[in-house]
């Protein structure tokens, strides 16, 4: 009370006469200053990548122009594979596809895996992170289990499954479930008792707990799982597609390699890493909507 | 006096590995329905575990709480704490908060148009329903508290619970929130049981102070009447003869009886 008293006394006066014309111009600065200032934030931001972008395809053109190299240098690459850039979508049957084919199968078998392991991963990252027995029983054999390189488990998988389609999703479900498990588990375990305190007074059952408490407070957490998860499946699937065959962006790129098309698998790669990054930046937007306001607390 | 809330020779000791503490030891304590009882003590002497036993957030070694004769040992609504750091549920807005209190009390017994009247009843109550849709980061301490403080009485407890509630706030905000947590106290007449360490506010808020010796083993030195009448006014007793004594009488049993010593 007294706080907003001493403020309206200490404020200036604002005369009055003046006040509409005046008053509206510092606030709003026009239009074109604004637009002219994002523009500006936006060029420093995207000019050095450019910058860098052309200088290092300049060194590569250089390099590779030469007679006898061993890779196509930009320009030629950008030459033959202009009809994939240009025509993703064509389709004549088996694997002869154009891009798009390629990565939406790869991206649907990273879409089952990793959620099959978000779900499973969450739901034993809370089993190890709230029950100290669970945590005893199961944190060593996920920390042993975590190490196995993921293409060392497709063989089994093929062995156990008998098709390449389950195999391929398997492994990125058991690539991606370690970092879930892990980190929910670290969050569980550091939700503050403060909050524990507040759910046992209003004795919240322990589904309530877990929606209105432990999800919440374990969300940042969950999502750095999340984020690292998603980037090892896209590591995995590359490699687990390029064993299996079929369609996808993994075996695109073993194709081009059998069939000595290099800058096929050049623009891959490209895309390859387009994606990675689109998936990544894709979690961390969900993050910071879904935790809003939890991470300032 | 018929004890509504009554503290039954409680002990209790922490046990970490080979090493026991004894916190506190041979507590009796008898609340009348209605009163206000302040729980006065050093840093450390074991007043939040004496409360948290209360509130069954911690069991007792020996001993029980009777709330209406009947024994009490888990945490429940009919036991509301405000908790000193506010504890409110920083992904939740104010109003939720408070509202997940009452969904879960009044599931059966108030509609939901009903349980919504009562959360900004609650709300007015403490003077937040300005900030209904505002999360905890977005308003100052004093108002988390006061949130707090609404989300307890939302509950209709039948023994309210604070632990140290205004303690981390600046003094002009403190005596605010005092005067406030007063008039509820006038308005509703509930049983509250406050932990302080501030002895103006013991004197000014409580019907009775209970002292509390040094720990370890912390038993209660000392209980004394403040026979004020309702309500205070926070001006006019500064220079009260009885707020006065009582002032004095517990500043003598703090800083002279039982002075804090500090740790080596
Ligand atoms: N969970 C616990 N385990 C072991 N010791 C504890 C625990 N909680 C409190 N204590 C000890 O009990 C004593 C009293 O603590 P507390 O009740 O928080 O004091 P106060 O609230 O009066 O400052 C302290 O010495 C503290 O170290
Ligand atoms: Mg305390």
């Amino acid at each position: 009370m007294s706080m907003t008293a001493l403020k309206t006394e200490s404020s200036p006066p604002v005369p009055a006469a003046s006040a509409p014309i005046l008053t509206l111009s510092p606030k709003r600065p026009p239009r074109m200053e604004v637009l002219a200032k994002r523009g500006r934030e936006a060029a420093a931001r995207i000019v050095p990548p450019l910058i860098v972008v052309a200088l290092l395809l300049v060194v590569w053109e250089l390099l590779c122009r030469r007679a006898g190299a061993t890779l196509p240098p930009p320009s030629r690459v950008i030459r033959e594979t202009k009809d994939l850039i240009l025509d993703p979508f064509f389709d004549n049957g088996g694997i002869d596809k154009g891009l798009f084919w390629h990565i939406s199968a790869s991206l649907k078998r990273v879409a089952l895996g990793y959620s099959l392991a978000v779900v499973v991963g969450v739901a034993l990252g809370t089993l190890v992170g709230q029950s100290i027995w669970a945590m005893r029983g199961l944190d060593p054999l996920f920390q042993v289990l975590r190490t196995i390189p993921p293409l060392a488990w497709l063989p089994l998988a093929l062995a156990a499954f008998r098709d390449g389609q389950p195999s391929a999703i398997f492994v990125i479900f058991i690539t991606s479930i370690w970092p879930i498990i892990i980190n929910t588990a670290v969050g569980i375990r550091n939700i503050p008792q403060d909050y524990r305190n507040v759910a046992a007074v209003l004795q919240l059952n322990p589904l309530e707990f877990f929606a209105k408490v432990m999800i919440p407070s374990a969300a940042p957490y969950i999502f750095t799982g999340l984020r690292i998860g998603i980037g090892l499946s896209w590591l995995a699937i590359v490699a687990a597609e390029m064993l299996i065959g079929g369609v996808g962006i993994g075996f695109f790129i073993w194709d081009a390699w059998n069939s000595s098309h290099i800058s096929e698998i050049i623009l891959a790669l490209v895309y390859v890493g387009i994606i990675g990054f689109v998936l990544d930046r894709l979690i961390a937007l969900l993050a910071s909507v879904v935790t809003r306001g939890t991470a300032t607390n | 006096m018929h004890a509504y809330l009554k503290l039954d020779h409680l002990d209790k000791s922490f046990t970490r590995g080979q090493a026991t503490t004894e916190v506190l030891t041979d507590i009796n304590l008898a609340v009348a329905q209605g009163e206000y009882v302040s729980i006065i003590g050093h840093s450390g002497c074991g007043k939040s575990t004496m409360l948290n036993i209360v509130a069954g957030l911690t069991p007792a070694t020996r001993g029980g709480v009777l709330l209406e004769d009947r024994e009490v040992n888990a945490p429940g609504p009919d036991r509301a704490v405000v908790f000193q750091n506010h504890s409110l549920l920083p992904w939740l807005t104010v109003y939720e908060n408070v509202r997940l209190g009452v969904d879960k009390v009044f599931r059966s017994t108030k509609s939901r148009a009903e349980r919504d009247a009562w959360v900004m009843h609650n709300l007015n109550l403490v003077q937040m329903a300005h900030a209904r849709d505002k999360r905890p980061a977005e308003i100052s301490g004093g108002m988390k508290q006061r949130v707090g403080i609404a989300r307890a009485l939302a509950m209709e407890p039948k023994v309210l619970l604070l632990d140290e509630p205004f303690g981390a706030l600046d003094a002009l905000t403190r005596a605010h929130l005092q005067d406030s947590v007063m008039a509820l106290h006038q308005k509703l007449n509930n049983t509250v049981l406050m932990i302080t360490h501030d002895v103006d506010e013991a004197v000014l808020l409580s019907d009775r102070i209970v002292m509390m010796t040094n720990g370890p083993s912390a038993r209660i030195g000392e209980v004394l009447d403040v026979p004020l009448p309702h309500p205070r006014k926070r001006l006019e007793l500064a220079t009260n003869p009885i707020y006065l004594k009582c002032r004095q009488r517990v500043l003598e049993f703090l800083y002279e009886r039982h002075r804090f010593v500090e740790a080596a």
